[in-house]
């Protein structure tokens, strides 16, 4: 048996949460898969001709099929929109096309990009074709802004600190880079993916769902001008309206007609336009009409139903003539088939992420040569991301079957070279043409199946450490949060060893098994021997601990059932509202949207925590009874039972919870003003967190909402901006300075000084003696100047810590130091937050003084509730800030201060500092605050113990969520980035609960 | 306290759901496109207006605290105006609750405060002609323990549940649906519409179920 204390032992559990979600992150997210860096730049040669023998003359990539391509893109343009009824009534011209005209009609199937393709995606949102970046921006983005200009893909944020736009290999990029001059009308979140791609732009915004006439004739109103024109090769011209007006009133609507027919006359006008074009030039153009994709019964979009997932696809060209009775009827394909197709027939290399094949019939009129050509360029672009993404690729039967045509390919060539008889070399042709789409079809498959694949072993793994640590943790309540705030671990009795081999043994025997059995890579299995054998340990060590406290448990609950519980014990509203928040916040995250609006969450439960905190106020100033309760709900008896057996361990820190809630003479106690202050002080923080409130807009929904950072930041109110920094500042400083010794007063204000020099340098504020700022530096020696400070400050506090423990008894100089520490950090925070941000810093100072001074104090809160408070109050700070869930908002400037160039890990410490101030200085208020109020008692490692149970329980059921919604659309968009936000926020948390531990720790050596 | 008078009471509450029920179907006969989603505000008002109408019925006919002592005309007029007053305050209370909570500030004022007469109907109305304006007695009967009758407890019962459907309101607006009645302020006076009946059918039904465990004070 061996003792620790809880701390200690939340702050282990903690350690091995942080590696078991580590495991479960690396299956998650499968190493990121993309050529090597350099072919970004440089352009790739396009794979020779195969031949047989002689040398092929042909290795350039082969001309345009089209001169000039225009892209009308209707947003939500469902199949039998065209094909169907409605088609035929509402739009004639293209039913004529599409039934006689020269043109080739598909059913393009927008399949959800789990389904096709995760691990291409992993680490891009936005990827591979101009399809893709249709079908995300509309279905997730969803009519919201696209963040700053900057794109939703994460990690590349991180790798590609300083290159916001769309890095993905697409064709508006292969285009621009071929000299292409591209027009493009319409949604604005082109833009700003496709930054400078663009000759000539002009953007509608989509935020108004209910107008569909305005954001049309946005689009139409310049096509008479630019098809006059002929300076331009490729118009993209995005309507939305169809699809607002199937948000509005469902597909069934009377105006889905009226918007058809519109689309239905810009359509002919631009084909008759095109076609009075093309006498001029030798080669055709082309018209493309997609949808990005279809609408569901109830207008909306997003899910994975056959209505919203095959979207109309029309080809139309003079080169598609066709001879009278010859009837198409519109083919399945793949709406990421449109890259290889676009690229092929401008001409252009196929985009290297693509896993689309190219659609056969737009190219079947061209000589035999040129079609092997197209299908050999395709066939070879898909077998080299086989190659980067598969180990075993040559066993892939896709893959074979590619080598396998090639060589044919070659002899072709050779035959052709040597001109033969042109129909042994027609009926070559065609089989070669045949393998070849055999080839196609087959890498595409396989490239599809293969990375549908999750590493699952690995997130098993992961998830089974997890959820042992959770397991642990809130089985050792009742323990941890005893007076005593110790554990027994149980280490070595004989049946757990027994039970602890054969654990071990049965998982290694499984390790094995599935190890060599996998077919597809796994993390895990790739580790060492060793590593593995280590985490079977504890995966094993953990399940004899969860055992050994179930089985002490069961006995000890035999024995306290005899004894009566604490009649005295019971739960008090505010325990229930954290109880139900705790539940609500870890169900809403199964909801994309409250992933996207977690923000919302927090604030709600914040407000009404301040309101049951006033609730509370009031009550014990007006009715300062507290006698029994008379009449004893029974319904309410069987939560008090569970409720008391923790209340009764909980109630025993110091503080003595005497009487339920505070002190009954609240009124005595308290004299004159404070006594006001007291009852006033709930509503100031709800006013205080109103106004933080729309600081910053973020989520999704309401981000474009205006708000007063965006009006602060506006270069026209700088004075404004100076102001309120300023001010912020005065105020940190003022409550700050209160338990600071002389020498960190000093350091402090002299940081606070140059924190505004910092922002008054690279010209974000103003001096009240400068008018305008010219010369604008990177401010890196203020910068420095101010981590000087900081740097000072935390020094000095760690030394009194250590004083502290060296002269035991000394208890003032432990507070002060823990102060100093915690002054350090908040100038850290003010150095790295943007000037319009210091008001929030500013607020959370203050609330954190008021809630200590009025609420606290007096109320006398237990270490676990005030735990829980903190923890609250951080998470909404962490929006306030103006995070969110999504990888975008994270304010990356903040690893630039003080940095001449770009430096990973100070880069990295900075953003990460920045990301999660808030629920960082929340937690370091909280260690000074408890280890100030309550001289005696374990509330220290209480709180600890709280605050690592209240950050798992979000991380593990977040961990169950995502693994049982890996296939929802919205995983790579909305999920995934919550993820990696809930892991790094579990190594704050154990890099906090360690802190927690340590200051414990000098608290046993004092006593 | 004896069945009869939990009787009444069931009586008494069954008649406020019927008033809710008729401002939802009776306008509809007066007033072209009325609809409670489209033509929110009429509704809330109408809404208010009944439950109003049917507290003051209510109070007249059944006289829940019937004090024996008769009062001048001048005292019940400083009453009727006190509980005007009350009423207000409550009103522009909650309207800066609801702005605390995220409500905006300047747009959709009016909705805002419509909900906050609304929330003001179902919890202060019932407060005011049951106990008058006396702040005491209020603190007294949502305190833990101080009702005095089942009246009182079917009032702290409908009152909280009101305000748990309100706060519950809240919760489907930040989903992406797209419904119309996701949009500040319907969702909320639906909740607390629909807390307020299952306060209404749950209260008496509470009551008779813990008949024996209640005793009051002074009953």
């Amino acid at each position: 048996m061996m003792r620790l204390g809880s701390g200690t032992f939340a702050a282990c559990c903690v350690a091995i949460e942080v590696l078991g979600v580590a495991v479960f992150l690396r299956g998650f997210f499968p190493a990121p898969v993309r050529s090597s860096a350099n072919t970004r730049h440089q352009a790739e040669l396009p794979a020779p001709e195969p031949s047989a023998g002689a040398s092929s003359n042909w290795t350039k990539l082969p001309p345009p099929l089209f001169s000039k391509v225009v892209i009308v893109l209707i947003d939500a343009l469902r199949d039998d929109f065209v094909f169907g009824s409605k088609g035929v009534k509402f739009m004639p011209y293209t039913t004529y096309l599409v039934e006689k005209g020269a043109s080739h009609s598909f059913v393009a199937e927008a399949k959800p990009p789990t389904v096709t393709m995760p691990r291409i995606k992993v680490f891009s949102l936005v990827r591979v074709t101009l399809t893709y970046v249709v079908l995300y921006l509309r279905t997730v983005v969803k009519k919201k802004a696209l963040m700053t200009g900057s794109l939703p893909g994460f990690v590349d944020v991180i790798r590609n600190l300083n290159s916001p736009a769309l890095l993905e290999d697409n064709v508006i990029r292969k285009a621009k880079a071929a000299g292409k001059r591209i027009i493009f009308y319409g949604d604005e979140t082109w833009i700003k993916l496709f930054p400078k791609h663009f000759v000539e732009f002009d953007g509608t915004t989509s935020f108004f769902v209910s107008d569909y006439t305005e954001v049309d004739n946005n689009v139409t109103r310049h096509l008479d001008k630019v098809l006059r024109r002929s300076d331009w090769d490729m118009l993209i011209l995005h309507y939305l309206g169809l699809d607002h007006i199937g948000h509005i009133s469902g597909p069934n609507s009377p105006l889905i007609g009226h918007k058809l027919s519109e689309m239905d006359s810009i359509l002919m006008k631009i084909h008759t336009s095109l076609l009075a074009k093309e006498r001029e030039t030798v080669l055709p153009s082309l018209l493309v009409l997609c949808g990005d994709h279809g609408m569901s019964e109830m207008g909306s979009h997003g899910a994975s139903s056959t209505e919203e997932l095959n979207t109309a696809l029309i080809f139309i060209s003079s080169a598609f003539e066709r001879k009278p009775g010859d009837i198409r009827h519109p083919k399945h394909v793949q709406q990421i088939d449109v890259a290889a197709t676009l690229a092929i027939g401008l001409g252009l290399p196929i985009p290297r992420d693509s896993v689309g094949s190219l659609i056969f019939p737009i190219v079947e009129r061209k000589p035999m040569r040129e079609q092997l050509r197209f299908l050999h360029l395709n066939t070879v672009q898909l077998s080299k991301l086989l190659k980067e993404n598969v180990p075993l690729y040559e066993k892939d039967p896709g893959f074979e079957q590619f080598k396998m045509s090639e060589r044919l390919h070659g002899n072709w060539i050779k035959l052709y070279l040597e001109e033969n008889n042109s129909e042994v070399l027609f009926n070559l042709g065609t089989k070669v043409l045949r393998q070849y789409l055999d080839a196609l079809k087959m890498l595409s498959l396989s490239l599809s199946t293969q990375m549908a694949q999750y590493d699952i072993y690995s997130m098993m793994v992961g998830t089974v450490v997890v959820l042992e640590v959770l397991a642990l943790l809130l089985l050792s309540i009742p323990q941890a949060l005893h007076r005593k705030a110790e554990l027994e671990v149980p280490l070595s009795s004989p049946v757990f060893s027994l039970l602890f081999y054969l654990m071990f043994l049965v998982l290694s025997a499984l390790h094995v098994i599935v190890c060599t059995s996998a077919e597809s890579s796994c993390y895990f299995c790739g580790l060492s021997w060793l590593a593995a054998g280590g985490v079977m340990v504890l995966i094993s060590a953990l399940l004899c601990a969860i055992v050994s406290v179930l089985t002490k448990m069961f006995f000890s609950g035999n024995l306290s059932n005899k004894t009566p519980s604490h009649p005295n014990s019971k739960w008090s509203e505010l325990d229930h509202l954290i109880l139900l928040g705790t539940v609500g916040h870890v169900l809403s995250l199964g909801a994309s949207s409250f992933v996207e609006e977690e923000h919302q969450t927090w604030y709600f439960l914040v407000n009404t925590l301040c309101l049951a905190l006033s609730q509370e106020t009031y009550r014990n100033y007006f009715l300062g009874d507290n006698s029994e309760p008379q009449h004893h709900f029974p319904m309410e008896q069987g939560l008090d039972g569970a409720a008391s057996a923790l209340k009764t361990r909980t109630g025993g820190d110091g503080t003595e919870r005497d009487n339920g809630h505070g002190s009954p003479f609240l009124s005595e106690v308290l004299e004159g003003h404070e006594k006001w202050m007291v009852l006033a002080s709930p509503w100031l923080i709800l006013a205080c967190c109103r106004l933080l409130r729309s600081l910053n807009q973020t989520g999704v929904q309401w981000a474009h909402r205006p708000d007063l950072g965006h009006w602060l930041t506006s270069s026209d109110h700088k004075a404004e901006l100076s102001a309120l920094a300023a001010l912020s500042l005065l105020v940190i400083f003022m409550l700050v300075q209160r338990g600071c010794s002389p020498m960190s007063k000093a350091a402090l204000a002299l940081g606070l000084l140059g924190v505004y020099c910092f922002r008054a340098a690279i010209g974000s504020v103003l001096f009240p003696w400068q008018q305008d700022n010219k010369d604008i530096s990177k401010g890196i020696i203020e910068a420095r100047f101010v981590y000087v400070f900081v740097l000072g400050i935390l020094f000095t506090g760690t030394k009194d810590l250590l004083k502290s423990q060296v002269i035991a008894a000394d208890f003032k100089i432990k507070t002060v130091g823990l102060w100093e520490i915690y002054s350090g950090l908040v100038l850290l925070a003010a150095l790295l937050f943007r000037p319009h941000n210091l008001p929030v810093l500013a607020f959370s100072l203050l609330i954190q003084t008021v809630m200590t001074k009025f609420i606290w104090k007096p109320l006398r809160h237990d270490a676990a509730e005030i735990t829980i408070m903190h923890y609250w109050f951080g998470q909404a700070f962490f929006y306030f800030q103006g995070n969110s869930n999504n990888i975008a908002t994270v304010d990356i400037s903040a690893g630039f201060v003080g940095l001449d160039t770009y430096m990973e890990i100070p880069a990295m410490f900075l953003t990460a500092f920045g990301t999660y101030a808030g629920p960082v200085l929340w937690a370091s208020h909280l260690v000074h605050f408890l280890s100030s109020e309550t001289s005696s008692g374990s509330a220290l490692s209480h709180a600890c113990f709280c605050y690592a149970l209240i950050c798992s329980i979000p991380v593990s059921t977040y961990i169950i969520l995502v693994t049982s919604l890996r296939y929802h659309l919205f995983i790579w968009s909305v999920f995934s980035p919550k993820l990696l936000y809930e892991g790094m926020h579990l190594l704050i948390t154990a890099a906090i609960c360690v802190f927690f531990t340590a200051m414990d720790q000098t608290r046993l050596t004092e006593t | 306290m004896k069945d009869t008078d939990i009787k009444r009471l069931l009586y008494a509450h069954l008649f406020c759901i019927f008033s809710i029920i008729l401002s939802v179907f009776i306008p509809s006969f007066f007033l072209e496109n009325f609809s409670i989603l489209e033509t929110h505000l009429t509704w809330l008002c109408i809404c208010s207006g009944f439950v109003t109408a049917v507290n003051l019925v209510l109070y007249l006919v059944v006289k829940p605290n019937a004090s024996s002592k008769r009062s001048s005309l001048s005292h019940k007029v400083t009453r009727l105006l006190k509980c005007c007053i009350y009423f207000l305050m409550s009103c522009f209370s909650f309207h800066v609750i609801f702005v605390l909570y995220g409500a905006p500030l300047i747009e959709l004022v009016l909705e805002t405060f419509s909900f906050a007469v609304l929330l003001s109907t179902f919890t202060t109305i019932p407060c005011l002609c049951l106990l008058g304006p006396n702040l005491k007695a209020w603190l007294r009967v949502f305190s833990r323990n101080g009702v005095t009758s089942i009246w009182e407890n079917s009032l702290q019962i409908t009152t909280i549940s009101s305000f748990v459907g309100a706060w519950l309101g809240a919760f489907p607006i930040p989903l992406d649906w797209e419904r119309p009645w996701q949009v500040w302020p319907i969702s909320c006076t639906l909740g607390a519409t629909f807390g307020y009946v299952a306060g209404l059918v749950i209260s008496p039904l509470w009551i008779y179920w813990n008949r024996k465990q209640l005793t009051y004070k002074n009953s």
